[in-house]
């Protein structure tokens, strides 16, 4: 069997956001780039599937993006994935555009399960997983911290406000991973080896119709720093009624 | 015929959350400014509070019924009210970004070609299109953007926009729909509650601790105060990490994004990735014994001292205000 995960690289979330020059998209200029946070679990639950489904099954790394996107598929295929396919695009896109080129590819490649980090930490959208099961007609549980595959039958426990939906569906699905699913191992020495004599797959990214449209990125207006009341419990009072009188919180 | 904008609301265990009522709210807004007919799309089975609706102001209810369709089924809720909206040729669905409209929503987009409009904070259509702003990189950045498309699927941030009672149209005209043997390739088979405990997600106030805090052992200060001020309990990524606390617990880009109207940060110095989850609190209050750290500088009242002493002063006296 078929896996895939799919992979996006994302400016490290300690990043400090400057605008580019177009006001459309952030400056890169000393910005540190990272495999999105979220696809590590997704990397690592699609190595422990295949892990327990055998060894007929293989783990292929997909992304979108610019040739520096190699950095994170190499990584994923450090971690142990068996192939990596770039699938190049300079241009942006929107969440439709990605998800029907990656939609396309894992048609291709014929895979029956599909992980994904729940959502990127740059656009936060939270939609790509849902979107490519969609347009394979795939199911798809999303935000998933708990993952049982038992033959074609997927349970899953999906995190939502104040506790977790325990979902069923069959496969081919699309599953989007949390933080809590697993802890993502680290790349050993033989697997970074390894990784590097691994081909990655590099395809022009199919074309795809944009539904939204970027007009312009700006920066959340700066706030005014607060005032320090005090230095220990002696301004505990005037705090509690600077709650209720002045911001009337409480 | 003017055209028409269908809010789609959430409801559990069969009742209809705020969330659901903001987006009543919004849509009510919507469809005057862009003159459009209003309707409200409740997908369920019993829904005991399904007559408030009409006190926000849109008296029009579709509620697409099936016992099969209690509990959230991703495929059958897709199917129901994809059916709908293509019966009614409806341009606009508008969902709160909960979980569970996060998880449906793109679905019907992809069922009505439509674009995605995802987490909006600020919808605009004075210029005659609606334009959003919604956030990225967890509120570092903000962009607007707007749909090329005819259909439009809209998320608005729960928390953000006011659900608001018109006092005029209390009547709530419910046209229910059966859904015969809904699409359940996909469905909720349980719910496991947390325990009793309110979600940062949907907390009106929060209260957060971090790595100050020394242990888990002291994480009670911060629950004892999160109950005098019946607010949720938050951490930072650093005391996740460390396993002191649940990752549901944690606020920041790798966790939660919150508005709540007031967060209170303990011992949180202020990650820039922490920040990016909780500035857009309407007050924050911070105490930190460092007065540098950076939670000052975007905190409305802080106190630069030692939490171990004036965390359970500020219990005892949120206790006192709260019994007047």
């Amino acid at each position: 069997m078929k896996i895939a995960v799919c992979v996006s690289h994302v400016p490290d979330t300690a990043t400090r956001i400057k605008l580019g020059k177009d006001e459309k998209t952030i400056d890169p200029d000393g910005v540190t780039y990272v495999i999105n946070p979220y696809d590590e679990y997704a990397i690592e639950e699609a190595l422990k599937t295949k892990e327990k489904i055998g060894n007929d099954s293989e783990v292929i790394i997909i992304s979108l993006g610019t040739d520096s996107s190699k950095e994170s598929i190499r990584k994923a295929l450090a971690m142990g994935a068996d192939g990596g396919i770039l699938l190049k695009d300079e241009t942006e896109r929107d969440s439709f555009g990605v998800a029907k080129a990656l939609a396309d590819e894992i048609k291709l490649q014929g895979c029956e399960i599909v992980f994904c980090g729940k959502q990127s930490v740059d656009y936060d959208n939270n939609i790509i997983g849902q979107l490519i099961s969609e347009l394979l007609g795939y199911s798809c549980i999303t935000v998933v911290v708990d993952l049982k595959i038992d033959g074609s039958k997927i349970t899953a426990e999906r995190e939502i406000e104040g506790g977790r939906e325990v979902v069923e569906c069959e496969l081919p699905a699309v599953i989007t991973t949390q933080k809590g699913l697993n802890e993502p191992r680290y790349a050993s020495l033989k697997g970074i080896m390894a990784a590097k004599k691994k081909t990655i797959e590099e395809k022009p990214a199919a074309e795809a119709e944009h539904l939204t449209e970027l007009i312009k990125m700006h920066l959340p207006a700066p706030k005014n720093p607060g005032r320090i009341l005090g230095t220990d419990s002696s301004a505990v009072p005037e705090l509690v009624r600077l709650l209720r009188e002045e911001a009337k919180v409480l | 015929m003017a055209n028409k904008i269908l809010a789609i609301l959430e409801q559990r265990e069969g009742l209809l959350k705020r969330s659901a009522f903001e987006a009543v709210t919004m849509a009510k807004q919507l469809s005057a400014e862009l003159n459009l007919e209003a309707e409200v799309v409740v997908v369920g089975n019993e829904v005991s509070n399904i007559n408030d609706i009409g006190n926000y102001g849109i008296d029009k209810v579709i509620h697409l019924k099936s016992t099969e369709l209690e509990n959230y089924s991703s495929s059958g809720y897709r199917d129901a009210v994809a059916d709908y909206a293509k019966e009614t040729d409806a341009d606009y669905l508008l969902f709160a970004n909960t979980a569970l409209g996060k998880d449906l929503a793109p679905r019907l987009a992809v069922a009505l070609n439509a674009g995605c409009l995802i987490d909006c904070v600020k919808l605009d259509s004075s210029s005659g299109e609606l334009i959003a702003t919604r956030p990225v990189y967890a509120g570092k950045a903000l962009i607007d953007v707007k749909c090329n498309s005819t259909k439009k699927v809209i998320t608005i941030r729960p928390n953000v926009f006011k659900a608001e009672e018109t006092g005029s149209s209390s009547s709530t005209d419910v046209k229910v729909i059966e859904i015969n043997s809904p699409n359940l390739k996909c469905k909720v088979v349980d719910f496991k509650k947390s325990e009793g405990k309110l979600d940062v997600a949907e907390a009106d106030i929060i209260v957060s601790g971090g790595r100050g805090l020394k242990g888990p052992e002291n994480f009670h200060l911060i629950e004892d105060l999160a109950n005098a001020l019946g607010a949720a309990v938050g951490a930072s990524r650093a005391v996740v990490d460390a396993g002191w606390r649940p990752h549901g617990e944690q606020v920041g880009q790798t966790g939660k994004t919150v508005s709540p109207s007031l967060y209170v940060a303990c011992a949180i110095s202020g990650a820039i990735q922490h920040l990016a989850g909780m500035s857009s609190a309407k007050y924050i209050v911070a105490i930190n014994k460092d007065k540098d750290a950076p939670i000052f500088n975007i905190a409305d009242y802080g106190i630069a001292g030692d939490v171990f002493e004036i965390l359970p002063a500020l219990t005892e006296e949120i206790k006192k205000v709260k019994q007047e």
